[in-house]
Protein backbone atom coordinates (compact mmCIF):
# COMPACT_ATOMS: atom_id res chain seq x y z
CA UNK A 1 0.00 0.00 0.00
CA UNK A 2 2.93 2.30 0.90
CA UNK A 3 3.98 1.76 -3.15
CA UNK A 4 0.25 3.40 -3.98
CA UNK A 5 -1.68 6.87 -4.26
CA UNK A 6 -4.27 5.36 -2.11
CA UNK A 7 -6.30 8.24 -0.79
CA UNK A 8 -9.90 9.68 -0.30
CA UNK A 9 -10.58 9.09 -3.97
CA UNK A 10 -9.52 5.89 -4.25
CA UNK A 11 -11.38 4.87 -0.62
CA UNK A 12 -14.34 5.59 -2.63
CA UNK A 13 -13.83 3.92 -5.61
CA UNK A 14 -10.79 1.66 -5.52
CA UNK A 15 -9.75 1.76 -9.50
CA UNK A 16 -8.68 5.38 -8.60
CA UNK A 17 -5.82 3.96 -7.15
CA UNK A 18 -2.50 3.75 -9.06
CA UNK A 19 0.90 2.42 -8.39
CA UNK A 20 3.38 5.30 -7.70
CA UNK A 21 6.73 2.91 -7.00
CA UNK A 22 8.96 4.28 -4.16
CA UNK A 23 6.91 8.19 -4.85
CA UNK A 24 5.77 8.31 -1.44
CA UNK A 25 9.09 7.47 0.50
CA UNK A 26 11.28 9.70 -1.79
CA UNK A 27 8.50 12.78 -1.19
CA UNK A 28 8.60 11.45 2.57
CA UNK A 29 12.32 12.21 2.49
CA UNK A 30 12.09 16.01 1.04
CA UNK A 31 8.76 16.38 3.79
CA UNK A 32 10.50 18.92 6.34
CA UNK A 33 7.31 17.85 8.99
CA UNK A 34 8.12 14.14 8.53
CA UNK A 35 11.67 15.43 9.49
CA UNK A 36 10.36 17.01 12.29
CA UNK A 37 8.63 14.36 13.27
CA UNK A 38 11.58 12.46 13.70
CA UNK A 39 13.46 14.53 15.39
CA UNK A 40 10.71 15.25 17.92
CA UNK A 41 10.73 11.78 18.40
CA UNK A 42 14.32 11.07 18.91
CA UNK A 43 14.24 13.77 21.73
CA UNK A 44 11.36 11.88 23.47
CA UNK A 45 13.04 8.80 23.27
CA UNK A 46 16.84 9.47 24.17
CA UNK A 47 16.25 12.19 26.57
CA UNK A 48 12.89 10.28 28.13
CA UNK A 49 14.23 6.62 27.96
CA UNK A 50 17.47 6.71 29.83
CA UNK A 51 15.40 9.17 32.54
CA UNK A 52 12.62 6.44 33.07
CA UNK A 53 15.08 3.56 33.12
CA UNK A 54 17.28 5.62 35.55
CA UNK A 55 14.20 6.85 37.66
CA UNK A 56 12.85 2.82 37.73
CA UNK A 57 16.25 1.85 38.83
CA UNK A 58 16.09 4.19 41.41
CA UNK A 59 12.58 3.15 42.67
CA UNK A 60 13.52 -0.39 43.11
CA UNK A 61 16.11 -0.10 44.85
CA UNK A 62 14.53 2.26 47.04
CA UNK A 63 12.16 -0.61 47.70
CA UNK A 64 14.47 -3.27 47.46
CA UNK A 65 16.49 -2.23 50.78
CA UNK A 66 16.10 -3.92 54.18
CA UNK A 67 15.23 -0.52 56.06
CA UNK A 68 12.21 0.31 54.52
CA UNK A 69 8.76 -1.29 55.41
CA UNK A 70 5.10 -1.23 53.56
CA UNK A 71 7.00 -2.30 50.74
CA UNK A 72 3.59 -3.55 49.35
CA UNK A 73 1.60 -0.46 49.46
CA UNK A 74 4.80 1.88 48.18
CA UNK A 75 4.80 -0.57 45.52
CA UNK A 76 1.40 -0.25 44.26
CA UNK A 77 1.07 3.53 44.74
CA UNK A 78 4.26 3.51 42.31
CA UNK A 79 2.58 1.37 39.92
CA UNK A 80 -1.12 3.36 40.07
CA UNK A 81 -0.30 5.50 36.99
CA UNK A 82 0.77 2.63 34.61
CA UNK A 83 -2.53 0.73 34.81
CA UNK A 84 -4.65 4.26 34.18
CA UNK A 85 -5.47 5.68 30.84
CA UNK A 86 -3.35 7.95 29.20
CA UNK A 87 -6.09 10.18 27.82
CA UNK A 88 -7.33 10.74 31.56
CA UNK A 89 -3.73 11.41 32.79
CA UNK A 90 -2.93 13.54 29.86
CA UNK A 91 -6.11 15.69 31.18
CA UNK A 92 -5.04 15.31 34.30
CA UNK A 93 -1.26 16.76 33.44
CA UNK A 94 -2.94 19.51 31.65
CA UNK A 95 -4.32 21.12 34.21
CA UNK A 96 -1.39 20.59 36.14
CA UNK A 97 0.76 22.73 33.66
CA UNK A 98 -1.58 24.76 33.26
CA UNK A 99 0.81 28.58 33.17
CA UNK A 100 -1.27 30.27 35.81
CA UNK A 101 -3.14 27.96 37.87
CA UNK A 102 -1.08 24.87 38.18
CA UNK A 103 0.39 22.87 40.54
CA UNK A 104 3.46 22.70 39.09
CA UNK A 105 4.14 26.72 38.07
CA UNK A 106 2.89 26.90 42.13
CA UNK A 107 5.67 25.08 43.48
CA UNK A 108 8.40 26.86 41.00
CA UNK A 109 7.24 30.05 42.50
CA UNK A 110 7.42 28.97 46.02
CA UNK A 111 11.35 28.42 45.72
CA UNK A 112 11.04 31.64 43.42
CA UNK A 113 11.52 30.62 39.82
CA UNK A 114 9.64 32.51 37.32
CA UNK A 115 6.41 30.29 35.68
CA UNK A 116 6.86 28.83 32.76
CA UNK A 117 4.39 28.30 29.86
CA UNK A 118 4.89 24.44 29.96
CA UNK A 119 2.90 23.70 26.93
CA UNK A 120 2.50 27.02 25.13
CA UNK A 121 6.42 27.53 24.98
CA UNK A 122 8.03 25.21 22.06
CA UNK A 123 11.54 25.00 24.65
CA UNK A 124 9.51 23.47 27.37
CA UNK A 125 6.76 21.14 25.49
CA UNK A 126 9.04 18.14 24.74
CA UNK A 127 10.49 18.26 28.92
CA UNK A 128 6.56 18.71 29.39
CA UNK A 129 5.69 15.62 27.96
CA UNK A 130 8.78 13.64 28.91
CA UNK A 131 8.25 14.26 32.32
CA UNK A 132 4.59 13.08 32.15
CA UNK A 133 5.84 9.81 30.51
CA UNK A 134 8.15 9.06 33.33
CA UNK A 135 5.62 9.57 35.91
CA UNK A 136 3.36 7.53 34.14
CA UNK A 137 5.40 4.49 33.51
CA UNK A 138 8.11 4.20 35.31
CA UNK A 139 6.43 1.86 38.09
CA UNK A 140 5.99 -1.14 35.08
CA UNK A 141 9.98 -1.27 34.57
CA UNK A 142 10.39 -0.97 38.56
CA UNK A 143 8.67 -3.97 38.62
CA UNK A 144 10.83 -5.81 36.52
CA UNK A 145 13.90 -4.15 38.57
CA UNK A 146 12.86 -5.51 41.79
CA UNK A 147 12.67 -9.03 40.20
CA UNK A 148 16.20 -8.69 38.32
CA UNK A 149 17.33 -7.32 42.07
CA UNK A 150 15.93 -10.02 44.27
CA UNK A 151 17.27 -12.83 41.62
CA UNK A 152 21.21 -11.73 42.34
CA UNK A 153 22.88 -14.13 44.89
CA UNK A 154 23.04 -12.71 48.29
CA UNK A 155 26.42 -13.77 48.55
CA UNK A 156 27.74 -11.63 46.65
CA UNK A 157 26.85 -8.46 48.33
CA UNK A 158 28.15 -10.26 51.81
CA UNK A 159 31.55 -11.31 50.28
CA UNK A 160 32.40 -7.82 49.10
CA UNK A 161 31.07 -6.81 52.74
CA UNK A 162 34.06 -8.67 54.22
CA UNK A 163 36.29 -7.08 51.61
CA UNK A 164 35.53 -3.81 52.82
CA UNK A 165 33.69 -2.76 49.74
CA UNK A 166 31.27 0.11 50.04
CA UNK A 167 27.85 0.35 49.08
CA UNK A 168 28.53 2.51 46.33
CA UNK A 169 31.10 0.19 44.91
CA UNK A 170 28.91 -2.50 45.22
CA UNK A 171 26.21 -0.73 42.95
CA UNK A 172 28.97 -0.91 40.22
CA UNK A 173 30.10 -3.74 40.52
CA UNK A 174 27.56 -6.20 41.43
CA UNK A 175 24.28 -4.60 40.80
CA UNK A 176 25.24 -3.03 37.45
CA UNK A 177 26.55 -6.10 35.83
CA UNK A 178 24.62 -8.48 37.33
CA UNK A 179 21.24 -6.62 36.05
CA UNK A 180 22.57 -5.91 32.72
CA UNK A 181 20.36 -8.61 30.98
CA UNK A 182 17.38 -7.04 32.74
CA UNK A 183 18.24 -3.50 31.82
CA UNK A 184 18.89 -4.38 28.40
CA UNK A 185 15.17 -5.94 28.15
CA UNK A 186 14.08 -3.12 29.92
CA UNK A 187 15.48 -0.64 27.96
CA UNK A 188 14.41 -1.99 24.48
CA UNK A 189 10.61 -2.32 25.71
CA UNK A 190 11.14 1.38 26.90
CA UNK A 191 12.55 2.32 23.44
CA UNK A 192 9.96 0.62 21.87
CA UNK A 193 6.94 2.14 23.60
CA UNK A 194 8.33 5.56 23.25
CA UNK A 195 8.95 5.34 19.63
CA UNK A 196 4.97 4.69 19.54
CA UNK A 197 4.77 8.20 21.41
CA UNK A 198 1.05 9.36 20.09
CA UNK A 199 -1.87 10.16 22.78
CA UNK A 200 0.27 12.33 24.67
CA UNK A 201 0.64 15.29 22.18
CA UNK A 202 -2.61 14.37 20.04
CA UNK A 203 -4.55 15.21 23.84
CA UNK A 204 -2.23 18.26 25.26
CA UNK A 205 -0.72 19.46 22.56
CA UNK A 206 -2.22 18.91 19.36
CA UNK A 207 1.83 18.70 17.93
CA UNK A 208 1.87 22.26 18.97
CA UNK A 209 3.21 24.33 19.51
CA UNK A 210 5.67 25.24 16.45
CA UNK A 211 5.25 21.01 16.24
CA UNK A 212 7.63 21.03 18.92
CA UNK A 213 5.69 17.98 19.89
CA UNK A 214 4.92 16.68 16.53
CA UNK A 215 5.45 12.54 16.75
CA UNK A 216 6.07 10.27 13.83
CA UNK A 217 3.09 8.42 15.11
CA UNK A 218 0.69 11.65 15.72
CA UNK A 219 1.93 12.53 11.97
CA UNK A 220 1.29 9.33 10.66
CA UNK A 221 -2.52 9.78 11.79
CA UNK A 222 -2.77 12.93 10.85
CA UNK A 223 -2.00 12.05 7.00
CA UNK A 224 -4.05 8.77 7.73
CA UNK A 225 -6.83 9.30 9.05
CA UNK A 226 -7.28 13.44 8.83
CA UNK A 227 -6.69 14.14 5.43
CA UNK A 228 -6.78 10.48 3.82
CA UNK A 229 -3.94 10.40 2.34
CA UNK A 230 -3.43 6.42 2.87
CA UNK A 231 -0.30 5.31 0.97
CA UNK A 232 1.53 8.25 2.35
CA UNK A 233 0.50 7.32 5.70
CA UNK A 234 1.45 3.77 5.13
CA UNK A 235 5.01 5.07 4.05
CA UNK A 236 5.31 7.00 7.72
CA UNK A 237 3.87 3.57 9.22
CA UNK A 238 6.76 1.23 7.37
CA UNK A 239 9.64 4.04 8.53
CA UNK A 240 8.75 3.79 12.23
CA UNK A 241 9.48 0.47 12.30
CA UNK A 242 12.18 0.67 10.18
CA UNK A 243 13.33 3.44 12.92
CA UNK A 244 12.90 0.97 15.70
CA UNK A 245 14.57 -2.06 14.26
CA UNK A 246 17.25 -0.33 13.93
CA UNK A 247 17.10 1.11 17.56
CA UNK A 248 16.53 -2.34 18.68
CA UNK A 249 19.45 -3.62 16.99
CA UNK A 250 22.07 -0.70 18.20
CA UNK A 251 21.02 -1.40 21.70
CA UNK A 252 21.67 -5.28 21.35
CA UNK A 253 25.14 -4.30 19.85
CA UNK A 254 25.97 -1.88 22.75
CA UNK A 255 24.84 -4.53 25.13
CA UNK A 256 27.59 -7.34 23.10
CA UNK A 257 30.26 -4.67 22.96
CA UNK A 258 30.35 -3.88 26.84
CA UNK A 259 30.25 -7.33 27.94
CA UNK B 1 23.99 5.73 61.68
CA UNK B 2 21.16 3.61 60.67
CA UNK B 3 18.61 5.34 61.98
CA UNK B 4 19.56 8.74 59.99
CA UNK B 5 19.84 6.23 56.91
CA UNK B 6 16.71 4.97 57.43
CA UNK B 7 15.13 8.77 57.86
CA UNK B 8 16.73 9.68 54.37
CA UNK B 9 14.94 6.35 53.22
CA UNK B 10 11.80 6.70 54.04
CA UNK B 11 11.60 10.23 53.32
CA UNK B 12 12.47 9.74 49.65
CA UNK B 13 9.85 7.09 49.57
CA UNK B 14 7.40 9.14 50.81
CA UNK B 15 7.73 12.07 48.24
CA UNK B 16 8.31 9.62 45.57
CA UNK B 17 4.87 8.45 46.65
CA UNK B 18 2.87 12.20 47.16
CA UNK B 19 4.21 12.97 43.35
CA UNK B 20 2.93 9.95 42.39
CA UNK B 21 -0.15 10.01 44.20
CA UNK B 22 -0.88 14.27 44.00
CA UNK B 23 -2.28 14.14 40.65
CA UNK B 24 -4.88 11.83 41.15
CA UNK B 25 -5.50 13.55 44.56
CA UNK B 26 -5.92 16.71 42.85
CA UNK B 27 -8.34 15.09 39.84
CA UNK B 28 -10.59 13.47 42.82
CA UNK B 29 -10.69 16.66 44.34
CA UNK B 30 -11.30 19.02 41.82
CA UNK B 31 -13.99 16.97 40.74
CA UNK B 32 -16.13 17.45 43.23
CA UNK B 33 -15.64 21.29 43.45
CA UNK B 34 -17.90 23.65 42.04
CA UNK B 35 -16.81 25.47 38.49
CA UNK B 36 -14.00 27.77 38.43
CA UNK B 37 -12.54 26.50 41.88
CA UNK B 38 -9.55 24.34 40.82
CA UNK B 39 -8.65 27.76 38.88
CA UNK B 40 -7.83 29.55 41.78
CA UNK B 41 -4.18 30.85 43.09
CA UNK B 42 -2.43 29.36 45.09
CA UNK B 43 -4.01 25.90 43.73
CA UNK B 44 -6.64 24.65 46.03
CA UNK B 45 -6.20 21.04 47.02
CA UNK B 46 -9.71 20.72 48.57
CA UNK B 47 -13.09 21.33 47.81
CA UNK B 48 -14.59 24.31 49.79
CA UNK B 49 -17.85 23.39 49.46
CA UNK B 50 -18.38 19.52 48.08
CA UNK B 51 -20.96 19.49 44.84
CA UNK B 52 -22.00 16.05 42.61
CA UNK B 53 -22.87 18.26 39.76
CA UNK B 54 -20.22 17.79 37.57
CA UNK B 55 -21.23 13.78 37.71
CA UNK B 56 -24.86 14.47 37.22
CA UNK B 57 -23.44 16.63 34.23
CA UNK B 58 -21.77 13.82 32.73
CA UNK B 59 -24.37 10.99 33.06
CA UNK B 60 -27.52 13.54 31.84
CA UNK B 61 -26.41 16.02 29.68
CA UNK B 62 -23.35 14.23 28.14
CA UNK B 63 -24.70 10.71 27.63
CA UNK B 64 -21.89 9.29 29.50
CA UNK B 65 -23.79 5.79 30.12
CA UNK B 66 -23.24 5.21 26.49
CA UNK B 67 -19.51 5.45 26.22
CA UNK B 68 -19.22 3.72 29.72
CA UNK B 69 -21.35 0.73 28.17
CA UNK B 70 -19.43 0.71 24.98
CA UNK B 71 -15.93 0.53 26.62
CA UNK B 72 -17.67 -2.21 29.21
CA UNK B 73 -19.23 -4.33 26.12
CA UNK B 74 -16.23 -3.78 24.26
CA UNK B 75 -13.47 -4.48 26.84
CA UNK B 76 -15.22 -7.70 28.11
CA UNK B 77 -15.69 -8.63 24.78
CA UNK B 78 -12.19 -8.71 23.93
CA UNK B 79 -11.33 -10.19 26.76
CA UNK B 80 -13.63 -13.74 26.28
CA UNK B 81 -12.92 -14.04 23.16
CA UNK B 82 -9.30 -13.45 23.32
CA UNK B 83 -9.16 -15.99 26.30
CA UNK B 84 -10.98 -18.41 24.09
CA UNK B 85 -8.97 -18.52 20.88
CA UNK B 86 -5.67 -17.48 22.82
CA UNK B 87 -5.91 -20.24 25.16
CA UNK B 88 -6.93 -22.86 22.15
CA UNK B 89 -3.74 -21.59 19.69
CA UNK B 90 -1.48 -21.76 22.96
CA UNK B 91 -2.10 -25.32 24.11
CA UNK B 92 -2.03 -26.48 20.23
CA UNK B 93 1.67 -24.96 20.61
CA UNK B 94 2.61 -26.72 23.70
CA UNK B 95 0.90 -29.99 23.26
CA UNK B 96 0.30 -30.75 19.59
CA UNK B 97 2.37 -31.77 16.79
CA UNK B 98 2.18 -30.45 13.35
CA UNK B 99 4.22 -29.53 10.48
CA UNK B 100 5.72 -26.57 10.73
CA UNK B 101 5.14 -25.61 14.33
CA UNK B 102 8.49 -24.00 15.49
CA UNK B 103 8.72 -22.29 12.51
CA UNK B 104 5.10 -21.01 12.45
CA UNK B 105 5.82 -20.18 16.33
CA UNK B 106 9.01 -18.13 15.67
CA UNK B 107 7.52 -16.47 12.72
CA UNK B 108 4.42 -15.39 15.16
CA UNK B 109 7.20 -14.36 17.76
CA UNK B 110 9.05 -12.50 15.08
CA UNK B 111 6.48 -10.33 13.89
CA UNK B 112 5.74 -8.78 17.44
CA UNK B 113 9.06 -6.79 17.14
CA UNK B 114 6.47 -4.77 13.90
CA UNK B 115 4.64 -1.85 15.61
CA UNK B 116 0.93 -1.94 15.68
CA UNK B 117 0.64 1.27 13.23
CA UNK B 118 2.12 -0.68 10.43
CA UNK B 119 -0.68 -2.69 10.30
CA UNK B 120 -3.55 -0.12 11.04
CA UNK B 121 -4.34 1.49 7.56
CA UNK B 122 -4.70 -1.99 5.94
CA UNK B 123 -6.93 -3.85 9.05
CA UNK B 124 -8.92 -0.86 9.25
CA UNK B 125 -9.69 -0.56 5.14
CA UNK B 126 -10.44 -4.74 5.58
CA UNK B 127 -12.98 -3.61 8.34
CA UNK B 128 -14.36 -0.68 5.78
CA UNK B 129 -14.93 -3.19 3.08
CA UNK B 130 -16.42 -5.91 5.74
CA UNK B 131 -18.84 -2.63 6.60
CA UNK B 132 -17.63 -3.38 10.47
CA UNK B 133 -16.08 0.51 10.73
CA UNK B 134 -18.46 1.67 13.47
CA UNK B 135 -19.64 -1.55 15.06
CA UNK B 136 -18.08 -3.01 18.33
CA UNK B 137 -16.68 -5.94 15.69
CA UNK B 138 -14.28 -3.34 14.83
CA UNK B 139 -12.40 -3.43 17.91
CA UNK B 140 -12.95 -6.92 19.26
CA UNK B 141 -11.87 -8.56 16.02
CA UNK B 142 -8.45 -7.37 15.70
CA UNK B 143 -8.10 -7.75 19.30
CA UNK B 144 -9.32 -11.33 19.60
CA UNK B 145 -5.77 -13.03 19.28
CA UNK B 146 -2.60 -12.08 20.20
CA UNK B 147 0.97 -13.03 20.04
CA UNK B 148 1.86 -12.55 23.44
CA UNK B 149 -1.31 -14.05 24.79
CA UNK B 150 -0.55 -17.31 22.94
CA UNK B 151 3.12 -17.09 23.83
CA UNK B 152 2.01 -16.75 27.64
CA UNK B 153 -0.29 -19.61 27.20
CA UNK B 154 1.77 -21.57 25.65
CA UNK B 155 4.51 -21.22 27.82
CA UNK B 156 2.19 -22.41 31.09
CA UNK B 157 0.33 -25.14 28.98
CA UNK B 158 3.87 -27.00 28.31
CA UNK B 159 4.23 -27.34 31.93
CA UNK B 160 1.02 -29.88 32.08
CA UNK B 161 2.00 -33.24 32.11
CA UNK B 162 1.42 -35.21 29.29
CA UNK B 163 0.49 -38.18 31.48
CA UNK B 164 -2.63 -35.95 32.44
CA UNK B 165 -3.83 -35.77 28.61
CA UNK B 166 -3.05 -39.42 27.29
CA UNK B 167 -4.66 -40.67 30.78
CA UNK B 168 -7.57 -38.51 29.75
CA UNK B 169 -7.47 -39.92 26.13
CA UNK B 170 -7.52 -43.64 27.41
CA UNK B 171 -10.87 -42.74 29.40
CA UNK B 172 -12.24 -41.71 26.31
CA UNK B 173 -12.01 -38.19 26.05
CA UNK B 174 -12.30 -36.60 22.78
CA UNK B 175 -10.01 -33.18 21.71
CA UNK B 176 -12.83 -30.89 22.83
CA UNK B 177 -13.31 -32.56 26.07
CA UNK B 178 -9.91 -32.63 26.88
CA UNK B 179 -9.49 -28.99 26.03
CA UNK B 180 -12.29 -27.71 28.15
CA UNK B 181 -12.03 -30.17 31.17
CA UNK B 182 -8.28 -30.41 31.46
CA UNK B 183 -6.63 -27.50 29.95
CA UNK B 184 -9.16 -24.97 30.59
CA UNK B 185 -8.84 -25.74 34.56
CA UNK B 186 -5.27 -26.15 34.50
CA UNK B 187 -4.57 -22.56 32.93
CA UNK B 188 -7.08 -20.66 35.22
CA UNK B 189 -4.12 -18.73 36.47
CA UNK B 190 -2.57 -17.88 33.45
CA UNK B 191 -6.00 -16.96 31.68
CA UNK B 192 -6.84 -14.43 34.99
CA UNK B 193 -3.35 -12.94 34.47
CA UNK B 194 -4.34 -12.81 30.66
CA UNK B 195 -7.69 -11.21 31.34
CA UNK B 196 -6.89 -8.43 33.02
CA UNK B 197 -4.23 -7.62 30.69
CA UNK B 198 -6.22 -7.54 27.66
CA UNK B 199 -9.41 -5.99 29.68
CA UNK B 200 -7.10 -3.34 30.44
CA UNK B 201 -5.58 -2.96 27.63
CA UNK B 202 -8.49 -2.68 25.51
CA UNK B 203 -10.03 -0.14 27.93
CA UNK B 204 -7.41 2.12 27.82
CA UNK B 205 -6.52 1.69 24.17
CA UNK B 206 -6.65 5.00 22.67
CA UNK B 207 -5.97 5.13 18.70
CA UNK B 208 -7.68 2.35 17.72
CA UNK B 209 -11.00 3.15 18.88
CA UNK B 210 -10.34 6.61 17.91
CA UNK B 211 -9.90 5.77 13.81
CA UNK B 212 -12.46 2.89 13.77
CA UNK B 213 -15.44 4.67 15.79
CA UNK B 214 -15.93 7.88 14.06
CA UNK B 215 -19.70 7.82 15.08
CA UNK B 216 -20.22 9.71 18.55
CA UNK B 217 -22.86 7.08 19.44
CA UNK B 218 -20.15 4.52 19.59
CA UNK B 219 -17.28 6.56 21.28
CA UNK B 220 -15.10 4.73 23.96
CA UNK B 221 -14.23 6.70 27.22
CA UNK B 222 -10.56 7.15 26.07
CA UNK B 223 -11.82 8.59 23.04
CA UNK B 224 -15.03 10.56 24.73
CA UNK B 225 -12.98 11.89 27.09
CA UNK B 226 -10.52 13.51 24.28
CA UNK B 227 -13.62 14.74 22.44
CA UNK B 228 -15.14 16.16 25.62
CA UNK B 229 -11.71 17.99 25.92
CA UNK B 230 -12.02 19.51 22.99
CA UNK B 231 -15.56 20.96 23.63
CA UNK B 232 -15.17 21.84 27.61
CA UNK B 233 -11.66 22.67 27.63
CA UNK B 234 -12.05 25.72 30.01
CA UNK B 235 -14.53 23.60 32.42
CA UNK B 236 -11.82 21.74 34.60
CA UNK B 237 -13.90 20.44 37.41
CA UNK B 238 -16.09 18.43 34.58
CA UNK B 239 -13.15 16.99 33.07
CA UNK B 240 -11.62 16.04 36.12
CA UNK B 241 -14.98 14.09 36.84
CA UNK B 242 -14.96 12.77 33.38
CA UNK B 243 -10.74 11.32 34.24
CA UNK B 244 -12.08 9.90 37.53
CA UNK B 245 -14.88 7.84 35.47
CA UNK B 246 -12.40 6.56 32.61
CA UNK B 247 -9.94 5.79 35.41
CA UNK B 248 -11.63 3.71 37.86
CA UNK B 249 -12.43 1.03 36.61
CA UNK B 250 -8.94 0.07 35.16
CA UNK B 251 -8.01 0.91 38.86
CA UNK B 252 -10.53 -1.03 40.58
CA UNK B 253 -9.66 -4.22 38.39
CA UNK B 254 -6.17 -3.62 38.78
CA UNK B 255 -6.68 -3.42 42.79
CA UNK B 256 -8.60 -6.29 42.78
CA UNK B 257 -6.19 -8.62 41.03
CA UNK B 258 -3.05 -7.11 41.47
CA UNK B 259 -1.38 -10.27 42.05
CA UNK B 260 -2.41 -11.87 38.64
CA UNK B 261 -1.10 -8.56 36.85
CA UNK B 262 2.01 -8.45 38.62
CA UNK B 263 2.86 -11.79 38.11
CA UNK B 264 2.13 -11.40 34.46
CA UNK B 265 4.45 -8.89 34.21
CA UNK B 266 7.93 -11.01 35.22
CA UNK B 267 6.50 -13.93 33.06
CA UNK B 268 6.40 -11.40 30.61
CA UNK B 269 10.17 -9.96 30.69
CA UNK B 270 11.61 -13.08 32.69
CA UNK B 271 10.68 -15.34 29.13
CA UNK B 272 10.11 -12.67 26.47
Amino acid sequence: MSFTDFDIYALGNLSYLRFVGLRNYLRLLEDPLFWTSVKNTFYFVLAGGPLSVAVSLSAALLLNTKLIKFKGLFRVTYFLPVVTTLVAVAVIWRFIYHPRFGIINYVLGLIGLTPIDWLGDPAFSMPALILMAVWKNFGYNMIIFIAGLQNIPEDLYEAADIEGASAWQQFWSITIPQLAPTTLFISVITMIGYFQLFAEPYVMTQGGPLSSTLSVVLYMYQEGFRWWNIGYSTSIAFMLFLLILIGTVIQFRLQKDTE
Amino acid sequence: MKNVKKIILYTVVVLLAVITFLPFLWMISASFMHPGESSAYPPRLFPSDFTLMHYKDLFTRLNLTTYLLNSLVISLGVTFFSLFLNSMAGYAFAKYRFAGKKKIFSLLLSSMIIPGQVTMLPVFLLLKSLGLINTYWAIIIPGMASIFGIFLIRQFAMGIPDSLIEAAKIDGAGDTEVYLRIILPLCRPILLTLGIFTFMGTWNDFLWPLIVMTDSSKYTMPVALANLMGEHVQDTELMMAGSVLTILPVVLVFLALQKYYIKGIMMGSVKG
